[in-house]
């Protein structure tokens, strides 16, 4: 094995630059924006999950006095379909955006915004608010995929029809698309097994979670000139989509992202943005700030599909995986583009596959429109594959990990796209599980179980863009477009200064807005420390060429004849350091800038393994957590501590999901559990330490060898829970969440009671 | 619109008077009239513990007090915290949650520190039980708490040394 290169900063743990901001409550977040003679929104929003929108009447909210506008969607204009970047590879349709944040003619659910309100104060917008009528027919609303899709079921949108595998079919319909990945043959495959396994399962709605609740405030402008300063992970994606849905030019738009207060995916649709807008546009021109209540939040945004999912797997008596077969149905919410693209590129990541079909759904349903969720539809679909092949492995009586090692996807395999794998280090991975202590602790206790499983996460490129000053006293000013959810700030400056060969503390930098710094793509798909940390490093060979040519000049001697090391540059014993070099172009030559921008074709995907030890209470079915380490392909840890968090995160999230988490409905389709009480995320209290294994298998395209690390980690929990849960009682869960209640009624329907 | 009333209260060992309507609540004033916006909304109804101030000694949802009844009072709020401790620059509790990098985000970090100054105020030696329990009225989705744990642990060590 060729030695590790050697870092100076890389693989250090330095402060991160916004932190004393972060900690003393000066960073301004969403909500902390406050302008001159600032206008407060609120968004009246449709009781019913289906209904067509006869009338709104707005005229007594516009007589109190205080208000200065009220809008609904005929103050936006009239789109035709019309696709916008949105990271991971998806794309969303401004039409359906537009009629999002807005409804148009019907009100498609609970929650959905109908018509907002400016005013000078907040209780008088809510005042005004709540003087808007809206004439409703309400219509039956369609809450799962199962009703989705049934003969004769609601439709949400009448002009909707199906693209079937790549036709497009006739007559109306909720289901938006049926595609299907198909290699080998699995009939063959499943003919050629000793055993073969096929369950069901279905799993419920889930939101993102994020603390801060959406927030923008707009400014358009006498000249038109658009502002907009939000929370949001892309201030560009944001940009666009307001473009496209308010059919202005890019250049007559200018978003500035403000700290934002966590995302995971939901803050990459906007959703305030384009009525805080018009709000401002229709009020005189005044900024108008629009902050979501938390029922907001829960209620119109966020949230990622509930599904269900069937999945058959064969092996032989060895244990080697000769077919699998899965079909995904995915809830969309009230317009296309559920995750079941990217969910169907995870359920059967982890194994080596000669036969193997894959069909998926995107189904429409009267539940808010779903977002991205940190490795968007992969962890109910990796519940499902890890459950079966768990009881694969326990039919032929092999150890679980081991099983997955032997079946193991390695470089040049394909995926179930057809598509090869490059270089990856899940194999790495299983082994460190395997040899993992943990591993080998032996349980205590009647009802302890432990259970693994595997996840996959394949990151996204995307463009990105970094530009940089060197001061006169060496510092150097970095401006990124990246949104720094998790300490990218750190993560960027640690690889410019690594580049440069100079420390840390002497790169300061920024988050700027969408006219400081070139085009960036969002903060999703795991690529901010990896790709915009391309983008950084080759702005420092940038810089360093410059320098070089200044230390020539300044040494008398041809570029060619500067060596470079250790922030000195040196010629026939002539020694100058990056400090002097500065200090000197400074004073007497041009300034020093830079700029670098990078689109790479290919970046590095990760692989996780989990293990899990719980304990469950048979007569409660409440799961305890005694012990979870989660080890990951990284590439390169480049700020070990904040990729440690993104594995503990992730984990969290992923436990919250599979234990906790769901959307609750009524009959009539309106939200029962819209609060943080009701809508129940993990705690501290809930969780044990999370201990990590960063697993170093570098992606050779990246100058550090970085791969995205923040999705993957939520993939595996669902699956290593349930697994978990079935070594301790022997029950198999089919469903998420798996709530005490639904632990218990598996233990009576086991024990035939 | 109702009638305004007069408060006079102290917020981080300052004088403050403000002038609020009696459905405002405490986060409401502090964020938007006293331009105090370290407290957080993060779900308005005392779930989340991102707005958490302490009143008079005793850690609160300020989105769960009005502002009227801050007449009379004492707050501290995140933008005090470092005041408490003698000493220039960050309080200990700030400068080990930066050291173990225990916030991700951020949003839901002045809530914490808050929680974590009250709780060590009142329990200088708290065992991990004890610090998951008293937190468990903050919500991170984030971190997974365990840099979380870890930086209280070692801001009560630095608090008793």
């Amino acid at each position: 094995m060729a030695t590790a290169p050697q870092y100076k900063v890389i693989g250090s743990r330095p402060p991160r630059p916004d932190g004393v901001d972060k900690v003393t409550g000066r960073a301004v977040y969403g909500n902390d924006t406050q302008l001159p003679g600032m206008l407060y929104g609120c968004i009246l929003r449709s009781p019913h999950a289906h209904a067509r929108i006869r009338g709104i009447d707005t005229s007594r909210a516009e007589a109190l006095p205080g208000v200065r506008a009220v809008v609904t969607a005929a103050d936006l204009p009239s789109l035709e379909d019309k696709f916008e970047e949105m990271g991971e590879g998806g794309t969303a349709n401004m039409r359906y955006s537009s009629n999002n944040i807005l409804a148009d003619d019907k009100a498609l659910y609970d929650g959905h915004a109908v018509a907002a309100v400016a005013a000078v104060d907040l209780s008088t917008a809510e005042d005004a608010a709540a003087l808007i009528e809206v004439d409703y027919e309400v219509l039956p609303p369609v809450m799962d995929v199962h009703q989705a899709m049934a003969e004769g079921a609601s439709i949400l949108l009448e002009d909707l029809r199906t693209e079937e595998l790549g036709e497009r079919k006739e007559g109306q319909t909720n289901v938006a698309t049926h595609f299907r990945h198909q290699l080998g043959d699995v009939a063959e495959g499943f003919a050629a097994a000793d055993v073969v396994i096929e369950r069901e399962f279905n799993t419920a709605t889930v939101h993102q979670g994020y603390i801060e609740p959406h927030a923008a405030t707009a400014l358009w402008n006498d000249d038109d000139h658009l502002t907009v300063w939000c929370s949001t992970q892309g201030a560009f994606a944001a940009r666009g989509q307001l473009s496209g849905i308010l059919q202005k030019p890019v250049a007559d738009i200018t978003v500035t992202p403000t700290e934002i207060g966590g995302g995971f995916g939901g803050k990459i649709p906007v959703y305030v943005e384009p009525v805080a807008a018009v709000l401002s546009r229709k009020a005189g021109h005044r900024p108008v700030k629009i902050a979501m209540s938390r029922t907001d939040v829960i209620k119109a945004t966020g949230p990622t599909s509930g599904s269900y999912l069937k999945v058959k797997m064969g092996t032989t008596r060895d244990g080697r995986i000769t077919a699998a077969q899965a079909t995904m149905a995915y809830e969309a919410g009230a317009y296309p583009g559920s995750p079941v693209p990217s969910g169907s590129l995870v359920i059967l990541a982890p194994y080596r596959l000669d036969h193997v079909q894959v069909d998926g759904y995107d189904v429409l349903v009267n539940k808010p429109k779903a977002s991205p969720y940190r490795a968007p539809g992969g962890t109910n679909a990796a519940f499902a594959t890890e459950s079966v092949v768990d009881e694969l492995a326990r039919a032929i009586n092999m150890d679980p990990l081991e099983f997955r090692h032997q079946n193991a996807v390695e470089q040049n395999d394909r995926q179930v796209n057809g598509l090869p794998h490059g270089r990856i280090g899940y194999r790495e991975t299983l082994e460190m599980a395997i040899d993992h202590p943990h591993y080998a602790t032996p349980l205590e206790g009647e009802h302890q179980g432990r259970g693994v499983a595997a996840g996959y996460w394949g990151n996204w490129g995307g463009k990105s863009s970094a530009s940089a000053s060197v001061n006169g006293d060496g510092s150097v000013s970095l401006l990124e477009g990246s949104t720094d959810i998790g300490g990218t700030r750190a993560s960027l400056a640690m690889q410019l200064a690594e580049t440069l060969e100079i420390p840390y503390e002497q790169v300061r930098p920024r988050v700027v807005n969408t006219d400081s710094v070139g085009y960036t793509d969002l903060t999703g798909g795991s690529r901010t420390t990896a790709v915009t940390g391309m983008a950084v490093h080759e702005l420092g060979l940038n810089l360093k060429r410059e320098l070089t040519a200044r230390a020539a000049t300044l040494m008398e001697v041809e570029p060619d004849q500067v060596a470079y090391a250790d922030g000195v540059f040196s010629s026939n014993g002539t020694r100058m350091s990056f400090n002097e070099v500065a200090q000197q172009a400074d004073a007497s030559g041009e300034p020093i800038v830079g700029t670098a921008s990078v689109a790479p074709p290919q970046w590095g995907t990760a692989f996780g393994v989990h293990i899990v030890d719980v304990e469950v209470d048979p007569d409660t079915g409440k799961v305890e957590i005694l012990r979870y380490t989660a080890l990951q392909n990284v590439g390169k840890a480049i700020h070990p501590s904040y990729v440690e968090g993104q594995l503990q995160g992730g984990v969290a999230q992923g436990i919250g999901w599979a234990l906790n988490e769901e959307y609750i409905y009524g009959k009539d389709g309106t939200l029962l559990n819209g609060s943080l009480l009701d809508y129940r995320m993990p705690t501290a209290l809930d969780l044990p330490m999370i201990e990590t294994v960063l697993v170093e298998v570098p992606w050779p395209d990246h100058p550090y060898g970085v791969r995205g690390c923040g999705e993957t980690p939520i993939v595996p929990p669902a699956g290593a829970l349930a697994n978990a849960i079935h070594d301790a009682l022997g029950v198999r869960m089919d469903v998420l969440p798996m709530s005490p209640g639904k632990v218990l009624e598996q233990v009576w329907s086991r024990n035939g009671s | 619109m109702s009638k305004n009333t007069v408060v006079n209260t102290t917020i981080n060992g300052e004088p403050r008077v403000f002038l609020c309507e009696p459905r405002q609540t405490a986060l409401e004033v502090l964020r938007e009239t006293l331009e105090l916006t370290g407290a957080k909304e993060g779900c308005g109804n005392g779930n989340c513990g991102a707005c958490n101030i302490i009143l008079d000694g005793v850690l609160v949802n300020s989105c769960l007090v009005l502002a009227v009844e801050l007449e009379g009072r004492t707050v501290l709020t995140v933008e005090g915290i470092a005041d408490t401790h003698d000493g220039e620059g960050l309080h200990p509790i700030q400068q080990q949650y930066l050291e173990h990098a225990a916030l991700q985000c951020g949003i839901c970090t002045p809530g914490f520190i808050v929680s974590t100054k009250a709780l060590l105020d009142d329990n200088p030696t708290p065992s991990e039980h004890d610090i998951r329990l008293w937190l468990a009225g903050n919500l991170c989705r984030c971190t997974g708490y365990d840099k979380i744990v870890r930086a209280v642990q070692d801001s009560a060590e630095a608090l008793s040394g």
